[in-house]
């Protein structure tokens, strides 16, 4: 199991390792900046679709393995926000912290990703076990702030989009597809799939 | 390395002096050429040779039978105005028939057939028909003209184009009283164009463009054929183009197939999707933003992790001198 999470950890630190190589060797193109934005940005919005579909897998499999990881992709999606949130500051808005006020009045898509992104902070500061311990029940609440931050970081992307829907609309059913899994009815059936006993209910 | 100094890219447009070794050389071989020595060393050879980091790609007859007296650097820009390198320009473009990744266009515009090609031009003039590229250049000496590109998602570049004055195919084909605008579109072929194909695409396929018929007949507005000192490659719009510098790159549109001359301003293809983002004029405006982001600066291309280039945009591009005028006694935040 050690090994399995060792290699979790190397996969998720892959692309950031490739895009930074990229970039050190000029492969990236005229604007690295923009580059590394947006392959932060998806990167961050795939590892939260991956971190949501752990529980679901784990119903239908009963594999232990897939809740063991949940806690390390929760923070690599946070990690991969930050990187983008920080490719904005600094490659987009040069450090203009004046434009940056601007754009949070402004522009509601830099709003609602901040807002997704503030969510996910709150999650990550919250995920060690004594946060866990010391909010009891309520962390289990607090952490649902995670299907509302999917739906802020699908809305971010769907402001962005200028010419086709293609790729936004495939992560939205993919988001739509794990939330519904979630819906108690379709998450028990979900759990009998392969009937054994001993099914915790997760968030 | 001394050799390919950008340096007459640097020099304004009236003033042709001869600063450089550069540009003393570029005297000394319009001297030759004056006297009858042309051939011991065509002036087509020098062009090749001023953009030697340049792959030429195909040389149409077309274009080969023309580049002997292409009259260089007709236009440039001003001295803050570096070139941007062809490789940036050719691998980092908006052409949505070829997909939405800056770098899609590259990867399949190469699929392309842009030979044969003809042009159609219909509408309100007296002579339609259907032309090929010879036919639509005409007896027009090519001109490079660089010019300032500003896309409208905030960055930009310099791009040395070729191409002849679209007013001198216009004044060809005898506009009626009638034309009032010019609608362009382009090549429709989903089989060649994968973005043409896409299900959730929001374009309305064939991509239109449309101008005034004074901003069409402009000295500015270009019909390019050429960029580089080549033919265009396809990502870049091949095998014609239109180059209107003044105004979002997205007008410019790109492997133009049809030319109507209309009474009507026609649809175009981005205010169609959005009409509160995206304006038929689309004059570059530093005082009027996309409603999702600032038109007041432009990230200048090729920039670096180190610094964004960051530089303020110019009204009109920074052709105001020339086209201000067009716009005389229009609001611009309503006519954006």
């Amino acid at each position: 199991m050690r090994l399995w999470r060792c290699a979790v950890f190397v996969a998720a630190l892959l692309p950031f390792l490739w895009w930074a190589g990229q970039v050190a060797m000029g492969q990236a193109g005229p604007e690295p900046g923009q580059y590394l934005l947006l392959n932060f940005g998806q990167c961050a919005l795939i590892l939260l679709l991956l971190t949501l579909s752990l529980t679901p897998l784990m119903k239908l499999t009963r594999w232990k393995g897939f809740a063991l990881i949940r806690r390390q992709l929760g923070l690599w999606t946070f990690s991969y926000g930050v990187l983008h949130l920080t490719s904005y500051l600094l490659f987009i808005l040069g450090l203009e912290f004046s434009a940056l006020g601007e754009d949070l009045q402004r522009r509601p898509y830099i709003i609602v990703g901040f807002a997704a992104l503030l969510m996910l902070l709150a999650l990550a500061v919250t995920s060690n076990r004594y946060s866990m311990k010391r909010l009891g029940k309520r962390w289990k609440f607090l952490h649902r702030l995670v299907y509302i931050a999917l739906a802020l970081v699908l809305l971010h992307f769907f402001w962005v989009v200028r010419a086709d829907m293609t790729q936004w609309s495939g992560y939205a059913l993919a988001g739509v597809i794990l939330m519904l899994l979630r819906i108690p009815v379709i998450s028990r059936a979900l759990g009998r799939v392969r009937p054994r006993k001993g099914s915790s209910s997760r968030v | 390395m001394l050799i390919k100094t950008r340096k007459p890219h640097h020099i304004g447009e009236n003033e042709v002096t001869s600063e450089s070794v550069y540009h003393a050389r570029r005297h000394f071989m319009a001297g030759v050429a004056g006297l009858g020595m042309a051939a011991a060393l065509p002036r087509g050879a020098w062009a090749a040779s001023q953009y030697d980091d340049v792959e030429q790609g195909s040389r149409p007859e077309w274009f080969a039978s023309r580049i002997e007296n292409t009259k260089w650097k007709a236009v440039t820009a001003g001295e803050d105005d570096k070139l941007t390198p062809f490789n940036d320009a050719t691998h980092y473009n908006n052409f949505f028939e070829f997909g939405t990744g800056k770098d899609d266009p590259y990867k399949h515009a190469g699929g392309m057939t842009t030979e044969p090609w003809t042009i159609e031009i219909d509408g309100e003039v007296a002579r339609p028909g259907t032309l090929d590229v010879n036919q639509l250049l005409g007896e027009q000496q090519l001109e490079e003209r660089i010019y300032r590109l500003r896309c409208v998602e905030a960055w930009s570049m310099v791009i040395p184009w070729m191409g002849v004055p679209l007013s001198a195919l216009l004044k060809r084909v005898e506009p009626t009283s009638d034309a009032k605008f010019v609608r362009f579109q382009t090549l429709m072929r989903p089989e060649e164009m994968p973005g043409q194909r896409s299900r959730f695409g929001l374009i309305d396929w064939p991509y239109q463009e449309g101008l005034r018929m004074d901003e069409a007949m402009h000295p500015l507005t270009l019909l390019s054929v050429g960029m580089y000192g080549r033919v265009l490659p396809n990502q870049n719009g091949a095998p014609v183009r239109l180059v209107v510098p003044w105004k979002y790159g997205f007008k410019s549109i790109k492997s133009i197939v049809r030319i109507s001359l209309v009474r009507e301003q026609p649809p175009t293809a981005w205010p169609t999707i959005n009409a509160n983002e995206y304006g038929f004029y689309s004059n570059v405006n530093p005082d009027v933003d996309h409603p999702r982001w600032s038109q007041a600066r432009e990230r200048r291309l090729p920039n670096s992790l180190f610094s964004t280039n960051m530089i303020d945009t110019q009204m009109f591009n920074g052709y105001g001198d020339e086209v201000a005028s067009l716009y005389k006694g229009m609001d611009l935040r309503k006519y954006f």
